[in-house]
């Protein structure tokens, strides 16, 4: 069984169609870049995975773990073992990181009927992984991205992905807004998250990014559908060439 | 002076029985000559203004001729079991260690206070007690700041029974805080307290007012504080509205601040009816600095009415001023703030921030917020929002795992939390956020 299916997939936001019959099918241990222009549905794509409101499907279906997500408030996706790394995080003022952390992994033991983390259990935890990511553990003691760079906040991100431990990860755009230190970084945290039992979907405009995580296979979204499916080297020959053609052949047909 | 000539002015059933209550009861109200005609002079604006309702600019959002559909009678002296029942009121302030002053239905109890082992320099008694045997304190304060020219100072002015009245002398240092336990009993009867605390310059006092009370009974209470802030002197002032859910709950602190002093003031509310916090504020001494602050977490059709008049007459004084609420189902916020800054009062530092989190369509936040300033020199600025939960914000937290329950939970705290920072007492701020996440988790 896949870990994740996407099967003619339509969803838009106030009645305007984004995603018009995506498909996509990501296997255990697989890592899947999709890139593709503005405005193509990479982020929405992200959205809809992860059940925020207003990102509602019109047709298709998505099963993850052969289980139909459409079912399941975001939370429960959460705890299923889907993540999505934000593009842009959130500030949250008044919530401490570790709160924040402690409250969402302890929610996700739960629903899934493990036993809860202690305080230092936890707190042993959280230390290893910010370190790993050259993450100032008084920095957690702050709100939630609260007075964070982007390439913190990004960082962040894959801290949170690293406690949570998800089967799948979809980053949307991570690389958006970094410096070179900071790509380096977040990829090394990515790629040390690779494993036997975990996918991912790295949503990127360029290739730049996929230097570092180095995908099984590249996807070119475009208008809502996957156009072409390749190798790595995929990524390589959008970036000498553009997506022009992708866009023209979509005008087309 | 003729009391059938007062009643009959009086529109509602409310304003008679008040009428009808003070006439029966200033015979036997503590106090001697001088005492009787300020009851008297107080009870004639009463007469001549009726209780306060939507066309008195103050009382524009709590109109209490509309709201008081009676006025219960003056409450009796607490029995035995009242008593028995009281020594667990005040479970508000959680388990921090304070010096308890207990008033039942109004009525001070001595054997339910902590009065073993004062401090040097605090001196403390019923004002009852300093009524009947009025002390060169209480003629020289009570009364002096409490405006009478609002009706609800005006009936605590007339039918005041009892408070505490409290002396911090000059230099001294109150460690433990002092936690004035204001409950009701199962009778439903109207209390009126009222209470004088002399804070004497460099003196450092922490006070904690909590008013409780049965629930499902439609009792009234009228309470007011005249605070005397001298130079230098540093106090802290936490009031926790715990009101039982059928209570009428009007309280007042009237305050002068003099220079060179801290002054922080915060009221926690969520329960009662129908609440009217009023705070008077002067700033009568130069380059003091004052948090003035409020939480309320309110629900069903609560409706709670802060009023706060921050009057910097000093220069050089800075005042931040934070109140926050949370408003579920049909509940009704309000929130009037008026900073005043007299012409002397140049280098003033105010700065006033409201801002109502709205959790279902039907609740209500008004807000309004004043600026009058006559000196050119200052700082002064305003804010106020309201609105629903931040939907990115709880997707976020989704997103990660956490049950939208929870998430509203954790969010609520955050922004309430905000305010609550406010209070220096550590172990106050923890036992407020505590009745939050109580009140979260009756919320479901």
């Amino acid at each position: 069984m896949p870990l994740l299916e996407i099967k003619n997939l339509h969803a838009g936001i106030e009645g305007k169609e984004i995603l018009r019959g995506l498909n996509l099918t990501v296997n255990a241990v697989e890592v899947h870049a999709i890139m593709g222009p503005n405005g193509s549905g990479k982020s929405t794509l992200a959205y809809v995975l992860a059940g925020k409101a207003g990102y509602e499907p019109t047709a298709g279906e998505v099963l993850f773990n052969g289980k139909n997500i459409f079912e399941m408030a975001p939370d429960e996706r959460a705890a299923e073992g889907l993540f999505l790394a934000f593009q842009y995080p959130l500030e949250i003022p008044g919530v401490a990181t570790m709160t924040f952390l402690r409250t969402a992994l302890n929610a996700q033991l739960k629903k899934r009927g493990q036993p809860e983390l202690s305080t230092p259990e936890f707190l042993k935890r959280v230390r290893e992984v910010a370190k790993k990511l050259d993450i100032d553990p008084d920095m957690l003691r702050r709100g939630v991205n609260v007075g964070f760079s982007g390439g913190e906040k990004k960082r962040n991100e894959i801290l949170q992905m690293a406690l949570l431990e998800p089967k799948l990860a979809v980053l949307d755009e991570t690389d958006s807004g970094l410096d070179i230190d900071a790509l380096k970084i977040v990829s090394e945290g990515v790629n040390r998250l690779r494993s036997p039992e975990r996918s991912f979907i790295v949503i990127t405009h360029y290739q730049r990014l996929l230097n570092y995580i180095v995908p099984d296979v590249v996807h070119v979204l475009s208008k809502g559908r996957i156009v072409k499916t390749g190798g790595k080297e995929l990524a390589l020959e959008l970036e000498a060439r553009g997506y022009a053609e992708y866009q023209q052949e979509e005008a087309a047909a | 002076m003729n009391v059938t000539a007062d009643v009959k002015v009086m529109k509602t059933a409310a304003e008679s029985a008040l009428a009808q209550t003070f006439a029966q009861a200033r015979a036997r109200l503590p106090g001697g000559g001088a005492i009787a005609a300020r009851r008297q002079a107080a009870f004639d604006v009463f007469a001549s203004e009726g209780l306060p309702h939507r066309r008195v600019e103050d009382w524009k959002y709590t109109d209490l001729r509309a709201l008081m559909r009676d006025a219960k009678p003056l409450a009796s002296p607490p029995d035995a079991k009242a008593k028995a029942k009281a020594k667990h009121a005040g479970a508000l302030i959680g388990d921090i260690d304070a010096r308890r002053l207990v008033f039942v239905d109004g009525a001070f109890v001595p054997e339910l206070s902590d009065l073993a082992a004062l401090e040097e320099g605090l001196e403390i008694s019923s004002l009852a007690d300093a009524l009947s045997e009025p002390t060169a304190l209480l003629d020289a304060h009570l009364g002096k700041l409490a405006p009478l020219a609002d009706v609800a100072v005006a009936l605590n002015t007339a039918l005041m029974g009892d408070g505490a009245v409290i002396r911090v002398s000059t230099g001294s240092t109150i460690e433990r805080p002092l936690h004035l336990v204001f409950t009701s009993s199962e009778e439903p009867a109207a209390s009126f307290v009222r209470s004088l605390v002399v804070v004497e310059p460099s003196a450092r006092v922490m006070l904690i007012e909590s008013h409780d009370g049965p629930a499902g009974s439609d009792y009234q209470k009228n309470a007011a504080l005249e605070l005397f802030v001298g130079d230098k002197a540093h106090v802290d002032h936490v009031k926790i509205i715990g009101e039982g859910d059928g209570a009428l709950h009007v309280s007042t602190l009237a305050a002068a601040i003099g220079a060179h002093a801290r002054f922080n003031t915060f009221t926690f509310t969520s329960g009662g009816a129908i609440v009217r916090n009023q705070l008077f504020l002067n700033f009568d001494g130069e380059e003091t600095v004052a948090h003035i602050g409020g939480a309320s977490v309110l629900r069903a059709r609560q409706h709670a009415d802060t009023t706060l008049v921050a009057n910097h007459v000093a220069r050089g004084c800075q005042s931040r001023e934070v109140f926050k609420s949370v408003l579920d189902d049909e509940a009704h916020g309000v929130f009037q703030g008026r900073i005043v800054v007299k012409p002397g009062a140049q280098q003033t530092d105010a700065k006033m921030m409201t801002r109502a989190l709205l959790l279902s369509d039907r609740a209500e936040a008004d807000n309004k917020p004043e600026l009058e300033i006559f000196a050119d020199d200052v700082q002064c600025g305003h804010g106020a929002t309201a609105g629903a939960l931040d939907e990115e914000l709880k997707f976020y937290l989704m997103a990660r795992g956490i049950p939208a329950a929870e998430a509203e939970a954790l969010l609520i705290q955050a922004f309430l939390g905000e305010a609550v920072e406010g209070i220096e007492h550590a172990g106050l701020r923890e036992a407020l956020m505590d009745q939050v996440a109580a009140w979260l988790k009756a919320r479901g």
